[in-house]
């Protein structure tokens, strides 16, 4: 109401928010997080272009890792067909597929929804191969550790340069099917001068799913951030509350994230107040 | 077409907001978008403008912020040039990037309350 005389007319307020967009989503990526820290599974977002060796970069690294003694997972998602995750199941990574229908790229509540059906607990390097596209996904934070982008260096030496916001997000590229190099006009060192352009800390290492070449550094790369992941090592810091289980026991989530396992997320977030959440279809246990 | 999904969460909140304070109209969005953002803002006016119909938002103008995006040295505060590789060419340190470049924010809502 008008204050000023009190005449009863409605009144236009200025309300300032300041507040992301994508705050909702970060939220569910939040949660997301907590419980791979807290279940001291490293989770790893894969992005790149369709065809760019996703799905057979995961394929090698289950050879390549296989001394490692590492329980894989994965979630593979596609705006349709279930064959990059059968193709994993094949290589010895349990998988499960998210079937996007015509979404682009995988949001966090995508992501939670497909850990309900998924024993992901039981895995130790969980890795969601996200949409082919090197614009939308780059976007979401999904609850990831890190970011690894895939880049074939058949792509094209300046794909950095012009798909920005995909490098800046990444904390590794990949630079795949190197095996085909001798065949191709590339340079590699253009590649590399590229990607400095577009991320301030470029890190990339060369592999070939298919000859084996750079797995092992891509396996170290993995290892390092494995070993920041320690099962039940966290220290008490978010009290973590689901606000719909009233009638089940109260979770209580004790974690602390490392800040450079935080480098995933596109916006770093305060850990300090509990939060509630919804569950899209079909309720779940946290146990 | 992730715009079209960003422009869902816009209205979503400001139908909360809307809700928590009663408000009988909605006049006017204010929304940030860096370059960096990973959004086109011209798509995201489209989406919007194709979404609103129906919502709370129906006929509400969108002010739209473009914020370009900038690079410079944390340490000594140095611009990088646009283009160049992100790091000091003075102190090597990875450049970090200036406030907004990134940004996708709702910055406010004007409405009409009782």
């Amino acid at each position: 109401m008008c204050t000023t005389c009190g005449c009863g007319d409605t009144e236009l307020v200025p309300v300032e928010l300041h507040e992301k967009i994508l705050a909702g989503n970060d939220r569910t990526a939040r949660h997301n997080r907590e419980h791979f820290v807290e279940a001291g599974v490293l989770a790893l977002n894969l992005m790149g272009s369709p065809g760019g060796g996703k799905t057979a970069v995961l394929e090698a690294t289950a050879r390549a890792a296989a001394g490692k003694g590492w329980r894989l997972g994965a979630v593979s998602a596609d705006l349709a067909t279930d064959n990059d995750a059968r193709r994993l199941e094949k290589a010895g990574i349990p998988s499960r597929a998210i079937t996007t229908g015509q979404a682009c790229h995988l949001d966090a509540e995508l992501v939670h929804r497909s850990l309900h059906d998924f024993p992901w607990r039981e895995t130790d390097v969980f890795f969601i191969e996200n949409v082919g596209n090197l614009v939308c996904p780059a976007i979401y934070d999904l609850g990831q550790a890190a970011n690894v982008v895939v880049l074939s260096v058949t792509e094209g030496e300046d794909k950095p340069l012009k798909y920005p916001v995909m490098f800046k997000a990444a904390d590794l590229v990949l630079l795949t099917k190197c095996d085909l190099v001798p065949h191709l006009d590339v340079d590699l060192a253009k590649i590399h001068d590229a990607l400095a352009r577009v991320m301030p800390r470029p890190e990339t290492i060369e592999v070939s799913a298919r000859t084996g070449k750079g797995m092992d550094a891509w396996v170290a790369w993995v290892a390092r951030l494995k070993a920041r992941v320690a099962p039940g090592g966290a220290r008490p810091t978010t009290p973590h509350t689901h606000a719909r289980e009233s009638s089940a026991p109260a979770v209580t989530l004790k974690l602390e994230v490392p800040e450079s396992l935080r480098k995933g997320q596109a916006h770093p977030h305060d850990h300090d107040a509990a939060h509630g959440h919804t569950h899209g279809k079909g309720g779940h246990r946290h146990d | 077409m992730h715009e079209y999904s960003l422009v869902d969460a816009l209205v979503r909140r400001v139908e909360a907001e809307a809700r928590s304070r009663q408000a009988l109209a909605i006049h006017r969005l204010s929304v940030r978008i860096g370059e960096l953002s990973g959004v086109d803002p011209e798509l995201f006016r489209t989406a919007y403008e194709t979404f609103r119909e129906g919502t709370i938002c129906a006929g509400v103008p969108l002010a739209l912020t473009q914020v370009a995006a900038s690079w410079s040295c944390p340490r000594c505060r140095r611009p990088i040039a646009r283009g160049e590789a992100l790091a000091c060419p003075a102190c090597k340190e990875p450049a970090r990037l200036d406030d907004g470049g990134d940004a996708l924010t709702l910055d406010g809502i004007e409405m009409e309350v009782p």
